[in-house]
């Protein structure tokens, strides 16, 4: 077994001068002292990337920052799904007694440490550098791309992709650590400068500073224990050239793999954290893992299903869209708010009962994907 | 690039050609080129030139670019192309393609090289 026993997270936005090491060294001072531990007891640590700070052992440039000697560390690079693909390799690492308490941390000065040509230009590098990178695609084209794909398939409009990015505002306005707090409408996004078609500014997340982390432990160490139940990966291919058919993709793949794993139904689940680095994103996933039918996610979106008050609460932090980005943090802070949410201490945010989450990350242009069951035990 | 012994040059060595790979084992097409079959792993795929003919599969205007050299083109259309030969592939097309749209490619300058782009074919 395993338990997330500590979490920590920064506000997202701009810490002016803060570096990647300082990011990381903050939210995992907040994630050992929630977890009740001493730095000292730590003997794992995971680490993402910095796109800013680019090192080949990140994991031990930050153990020697911040004072750890650990017994295992490395670095790991998925994507959008690096964080929950660690929080998947902690849960495997204590399980098999290889360390009794992981640190997954990350952090990155995405946001002030360079410029936003600068971030754009790295994260079109997943795209293949011979047959993609040179005819100048940006992230935001290569899930633009899906996007068309994906609306003339199912019937998806534009109004129905920014009722996301509306939905994850409205959550991002209750939490003070969210970059944006200025309610938005459809029509706003509607309205937003273009970016890569169908896709606009409101469609997209924000480029962000900021630091997420979490304690994987043996055993729990408060009152309220939040046990990983099972989680699964999947991973069809890189990039988008190469991407098998809507129907296909690899976030199905994952989640009825972590279902298998796990025991959980669809059903049995009260939380939803889920990526959302673009609206078309959000709407894709929710689909693929069965929290709405295909072409259904925005009607529920509409009614009121997946708000902090709904049958199905989702990213009640405000996601990637609002709450921001910065880098493999960027998902991290989807777990750091479902553990406040099963825990009970997520204040004017807390939703009733999140006995049960789902969590999924996606990396590259729906490349990877990691699907996890938490389980909250008392 | 890791080319089989044949390999066939294409834009993305500048010349003007679309060049795929089919696998003499197993039947599949592939255009990232590589000196074996990614399905069934026998070497040395052979390499052939593409008609340049095809179907719109997806489309994004790119309006926001992250380059001097590629800002100077917005708004580009990036296009997802499934060729008539099978493969699928990536190139810049005109900015009315819908998805489903039949296609025919040319080469067209794009931030000092030249690119594949579609237009709708002549019926």
């Amino acid at each position: 077994m395993s338990f997330i026993t500590g979490v920590g997270l920064t506000a997202y936005g701009r810490h002016e001068g803060s570096s990647t090491l300082e990011l990381m060294s903050k939210a995992a001072a907040l994630a050992i002292s929630d977890a009740g531990l001493k730095r000292s007891e730590i003997d794992g640590i995971l680490c993402g990337y910095s796109t800013v700070a680019p090192h080949i052992m990140l994991a031990t440039v930050f153990a020697e920052h911040f004072g750890i000697r650990p017994a295992y560390a490395h670095a790991v690079q998925v994507g959008g799904a690096t964080g929950l693909a660690m929080t998947m390799l902690a849960h495997h690492l204590v399980e098999s007694n290889v360390a009794r308490h992981v640190l997954v941390v990350s952090g990155e000065n995405r946001l002030t440490g360079q410029s936003r040509d600068a971030t754009i230009l790295a994260l079109a590098q997943v795209g293949h550098p011979d047959y993609e990178v040179p005819l100048g695609p940006t992230i935001p084209a290569y899930y633009g791309l899906v996007a068309s794909r994906y609306m003339h398939e199912y019937g998806v409009t534009e109004e129905d992709l920014a009722e996301f990015a509306v939905l994850m505002r409205k959550h991002a306005l209750t939490h003070p650590g969210a970059q944006f707090h200025d309610p938005i409408t459809v029509a706003d996004v509607m309205a937003s400068k273009p970016v890569a078609l169908p896709l606009k500014l409101l469609d997209c997340c924000p480029v962000s500073d900021g630091g997420a982390a979490f304690v994987v432990s043996r055993e729990r160490t408060g009152e309220t224990g939040v046990r990983v139940r099972g989680c699964a990966q999947a991973h069809t291919h890189q990039h988008v050239t190469a991407a098998p058919a809507l129907s296909e993709l690899g976030a199905e793949i994952a989640i009825g793999r972590a279902k298998q794993a796990s025991g959980v139904a669809i059903a049995d689940v009260r939380y939803a954290a889920v990526y959302d680095s673009f609206t078309i994103t959000l709407a894709m996933l929710l689909e693929d893992l069965g929290l709405a039918g295909r072409g259904e996610a925005a009607a529920r979106v509409r009614s009121g299903y997946f708000s902090r008050d709904g049958v199905m609460p989702l990213n009640t932090h405000g996601g990637l869209l609002s709450y921001g980005h910065c880098g493999v943090g960027g998902a991290m802070a989807h777990l750091v708010e479902t553990h406040l949410q099963m825990t009970g201490r997520a204040g004017n945010r807390q939703v009733p009962d999140a006995s049960i989450a789902l969590l999924h990350g996606d990396g590259g242009v729906l490349s990877s994907h990691v699907s996890m069951f938490l389980e909250r035990v008392r | 690039m890791s080319g089989g012994k044949h390999a066939l040059a294409d834009w993305t060595t500048g010349a003007e050609a679309i060049v795929y790979q089919s696998c003499a084992a197993c039947g599949a097409k592939q255009y990232f080129r590589r000196s074996f079959c990614a399905v069934c792993g026998a070497p040395d795929p052979e390499e052939m030139r593409a008609s340049g003919e095809g179907k719109v599969y997806a489309t994004s205007q790119v309006v926001r670019a992250a380059t001097p050299e590629t800002r100077a083109h917005i708004p580009y259309n990036i296009v997802l192309v499934d060729t008539s030969e099978g493969f699928r592939m990536m190139a810049h097309g005109d900015n009315d393609l819908a998805i489903g749209d039949k296609v025919t490619a040319r080469f067209a300058p794009f931030a000092g090289r030249l690119v594949p782009y579609f237009a709708k074919a002549k019926s």
